[in-house]
C-alpha cells in the first residue's frame, strides 16, 4: 500500500482515503469503478483529482461523503478524518461524521438546487435545523455566506428562486450551501464546468479566498487542467479506478512521470501552437467488469511493453525524485524519457503538416 | 487568487425576473368557472325557491322554461333546477373528497417507495399490481356491495381503488428526483430524511399527482353518477346527478332534457377541472 504523501506544513490530514475500493454490483459482473485509491487532503489544502470521462472521479468523490448511488457499495480500504477511521462506525455515526465535516458542491447549479424553494431559504437550512440556530439568526447567517461568496444585494437575492439567477450567481449559492454546514473539507465535483471563462475565474477565486480564511481542505474533481493547475497545490491522476501518478502540480504538469498524464497534457489544445491535428490518446479505457492485467493503460499506451501486462495486479504507485513526493504507478518509469517524446511528436506534428 | 474580483455589472444588473402575472388565462377561468359551480352548491337554499324532493304530480313533467321552473320538472313535478343545485353539493363533496384521500395516501406511499425501494418498495408495488389488474368499475363495485349503499362507502370505495394511480406517479417522480443533485446536496449536508422528502423532494413530485388529481375528480364524480345509475350510489329520492340522468333515461324520447342537463353539468365541471389542470401546468413550467 502507498504511502499518501503530506505537503510540509500539513501534518496532519483532516481527511485520507487509504485503498479505498467501490464495486456496482451489475447483471454482467462487478463493476470496479475505484480499484485502491488512496487521497489526503490537509486544512487549508487543495487537492486535484483529474482524469477522463468514467475513470472513476466523481464515484471517489461521493465514496469520500457515503452517498454513492445505491447499487454502488465500498468493498475495501479505510476512509479516516483526523486519523479515527469512520467505515467502521455504524451508519448513521458514519453519516453524521461525513457530513459535519464536509461538504460537496457540484457541477450543475440548476439541478443542485431545489427549484421549488427560495435560495436564501435552502442556505438558511442547515443552519436552521442542523445547527438549531432561530429563525432569524440563520437568516443572518444566510446573508452573511451570500456575502462571503460575494452575491452583490443578498438581502434581495435571498427571496430569489434558482431559475431567476444567472449560473455564477446559482454557483456561489451552491458553495454558500455548501459553506453552511461549517465544513473541513469540501468536496467540488466539476465546479466549473458549466460555466463561461469568466465567472469559471470569480467562482474559482471564490472557493480559494474561502480555502484560505477557513483553512479549508479543498478536493477539485476536473478534467479541465488549467483550473486544476490554477488551483491546487497537489494533483492525483486517475485513470480506470486507480490513481496512476500523484504529486506537486507544477512539477507534476511540467514534467509527467506516467505516460497517461503525459498523454493527457498532450491533448490539452495550445492556442500558440499551430498544428493540424490535436493530439489525441487513441483507443477506449477498459470497461471495469473484466479488470484489465497488469496495467490498465498499456493497451493504449505507446512505451508499453511486456512487463507491463506480466503482472496480474495492477502496479503500484512508486516514489520518483527523492527530493519531492511525486509518486507514478508506471513500471517503466525509469526506461522512458516522456520529455524527449513530446518533442518528437511535435516535431512529427510538424512534419505532418 | 486570494480575494474575489468584483463582479462584472451584467451579472449584479439582472435582479431576479419575475414571472409575467395575469397571463394565466387557462387556469383563471378554470378557476373561475369552477368556483361559480361551488358557490351555486353552497348557495342552492338561495338561489331556488324550490324544495327539490317536493312532489306535485299536477305539476309533472312542464318543459324548461315554464313558470316558477326555470329548467322545468321531473316525472315526478320535482323541479329540476333546484335538483341540479342540490345535487351539485353531494356530487362535489363526494368527488373531491374521493380525490384527496387517495392522492395524500398514494403520495405518501409513492413517497416512501421511491426514496427507501427495497422490501417496502416491492410490497406496494404487488398490492398496486393487484388493484390494477381489476377493471375499475369491477372493484368499486364490489367494495360498495359489500360496504352498503351510501356516500361513505363510495369513498372507501374509490380510495381503495384511486391511491395505486398517485402511488405510481409520485414514486415514478421520485426516483428521478432523488438522483438529482438538490438531493444529493441536501443529503451530503446531512439533513434529517423526513426534512429531504417533504421539503425537498415532496414540493418537487407533487405537481404531476395534483394535475392528475384534477381529472381525477372527473372520474370519481363519473363513478358517482355510474354508480347511483346502478342502483349502488346515493338512495333516492336524495337529489343527486346520477340518479338523475338513471330517471330521466326513461322518458329521453319525449323529455330529452332531463338527463341531458345533470350529463351537462357533469360536462361543465369536467371542463372547469381540466382547464385547471392545464393552468397549473402552465403556471409552474414557467419556472
Amino acid at each position: 500500500m502507498p504511502e499518501p504523501q503530506q505537503q510540509p506544513g500539513h501534518a496532519t490530514p483532516v481527511l485520507e482515503a487509504v485503498d479505498l475500493h467501490v464495486e456496482i454490483p451489475l447483471p454482467i459482473g462487478h463493476l470496479q469503478a475505484v480499484r485502491g485509491v488512496s487521497l489526503s487532503v490537509g486544512a487549508g489544502e487543495s487537492v486535484g483529482l483529474v482524469g477522463e470521462s468514467g475513470c472513476g472521479k466523481s464515484i471517489t468523490l461521493r465514496a469520500l461523503l457515503g452517498l454513492l448511488p445505491v447499487p454502488a457499495r465500498v468493498t475495501g480500504g479505510a476512509l479516516l478524518l483526523d486519523g479515527v477511521d469512520v467505515l467502521g462506525m455504524p451508519e448513521r455515526r458514519r453519516q453524521r461524521a461525513l457530513t459535519d465535516a464536509m461538504s460537496m458542491v457540484f457541477q450543475d447549479s440548476l439541478t443542485a438546487l431545489n427549484p421549488v424553494m427560495r435560495v436564501g431559504d435552502q442556505i438558511a437550512e442547515v443552519p436552521r435545523r442542523r445547527l438549531g440556530m432561530s429563525k432569524s439568526m440563520a437568516h443572518a447567517r444566510a446573508i452573511d455566506l451570500m456575502d462571503q461568496v460575494g452575491i452583490p444585494d443578498p438581502e434581495q437575492r435571498y427571496r430569489a428562486y434558482p431559475h431567476q439567477l444567472s449560473g455564477g450567481m446559482r454557483q456561489r449559492v451552491c458553495i454558500a450551501i455548501a459553506m453552511s454546514t461549517e465544513p473541513r473539507v469540501m468536496l467540488a465535483d466539476e465546479p466549473t464546468t458549466a460555466l463561461d471563462v469568466t465567472i469559471q475565474a470569480q467562482v474559482l477565486a471564490v472557493i480559494d479566498k474561502l480555502r484560505v480564511e477557513r483553512q479549508l481542505g479543498l478536493v477539485l474533481v476536473s478534467h479541465d487542467l488549467a483550473v486544476v493547475s490554477q488551483t491546487c497545490s497537489r494533483i492525483y491522476v486517475m485513470y480506470a479506478g486507480r490513481v496512476v501518478e500523484s504529486g506537486g502540480s507544477a512539477p507534476l504538469l511540467a514534467t509527467p512521470e506516467h505516460p497517461y498524464t503525459d498523454a493527457l497534457l498532450r491533448s490539452v489544445p495550445d492556442p500558440d501552437a499551430v498544428v493540424a491535428r490535436l493530439a489525441s490518446i487513441p483507443g477506449q479505457p477498459p470497461t471495469l467488469v473484466d479488470v484489465p492485467r497488469g496495467c490498465a493503460f498499456a493497451p493504449r499506451c505507446t512505451y508499453a511493453a511486456d512487463v507491463c501486462t506480466a503482472e496480474a495486479s495492477p502496479p503500484e504507485l512508486e516514489q520518483v525524485r527523492a527530493a519531492e513526493p511525486h509518486t507514478t504507478a508506471c513500471l517503466r518509469h525509469d526506461d522512458i524519457d516522456l520529455s524527449a517524446s513530446a518533442e518528437d511528436a511535435l516535431a512529427l506534428e510538424k512534419e505532418a503538416r | 487568487m486570494t480575494s474575489i474580483p468584483a463582479p462584472i455589472p451584467t451579472v449584479t444588473a439582472d435582479a431576479p425576473r419575475q414571472s409575467r402575472p395575469g397571463r394565466n388565462y387557462t387556469l383563471y377561468v378554470g378557476l373561475t368557472l369552477f368556483a361559480l359551480i361551488v358557490l351555486a352548491a353552497i348557495f342552492a337554499p338561495l338561489l331556488t325557491s324550490a324544495d327539490p324532493l317536493q312532489q306535485n304530480l299536477l305539476q309533472a313533467r312542464l318543459a324548461p322554461g315554464s313558470s316558477g321552473h326555470l329548467l322545468g320538472t321531473d316525472d315526478l313535478g320535482r323541479d329540476v333546477l333546484s335538483r341540479i343545485l342540490f345535487g351539485a353539493r353531494i356530487d362535489l363533496k363526494v368527488g373531491v373528497l374521493a380525490v384527496l384521500i387517495p392522492l395524500v395516501v398514494g403520495s405518501m406511499l409513492g413517497l416512501l417507495c421511491g426514496w427507501w425501494g427495497r422490501w417496502f418498495d416491492t410490497i406496494v408495488m404487488r398490492l398496486v399490481d393487484i388493484v390494477v389488474a381489476f377493471p375499475f368499475y369491477v372493484l368499486v363495485i364490489a367494495l360498495v356491495f359489500a360496504l352498503g349503499q351510501g356516500t361513505r362507502s363510495i369513498y372507501i370505495a374509490i380510495s381503495a381503488v384511486g391511491w395505486v394511480a398517485y402511488c405510481r406517479i409520485v414514486r415514478g417522480q421520485v426516483l428521478v428526483a432523488k438522483e438529482q443533485e438538490y438531493a444529493l446536496a441536501a443529503r451530503a449536508s446531512g439533513l434529517p430524511t423526513w426534512r429531504i422528502l417533504v421539503r425537498h423532494l415532496l414540493p418537487n413530485v407533487i405537481l404531476q399527482a395534483i394535475v392528475y388529481a384534477m381529472s381525477d375528480i372527473v372520474l370519481s364524480i363519473l363513478a358517482i353518477v355510474t354508480l347511483s345509475y346502478l342502483g349502488l350510489g346515493v338512495a333516492p329520492p336524495t337529489p343527486e346527478w346520477g340518479s338523475m340522468i338513471a330517471e330521466g333515461q326513461n322518458s329521453l324520447l319525449t323529455q330529452w332534457y332531463l338527463a341531458t342537463i345533470p350529463g351537462l353539468c357533469v360536462v361543465v365541471v369536467g371542463l372547469a377541472l381540466a382547464l385547471i389542470a392545464d393552468g397549473l401546468v402552465n403556471q409552474f413550467n414557467k419556472r
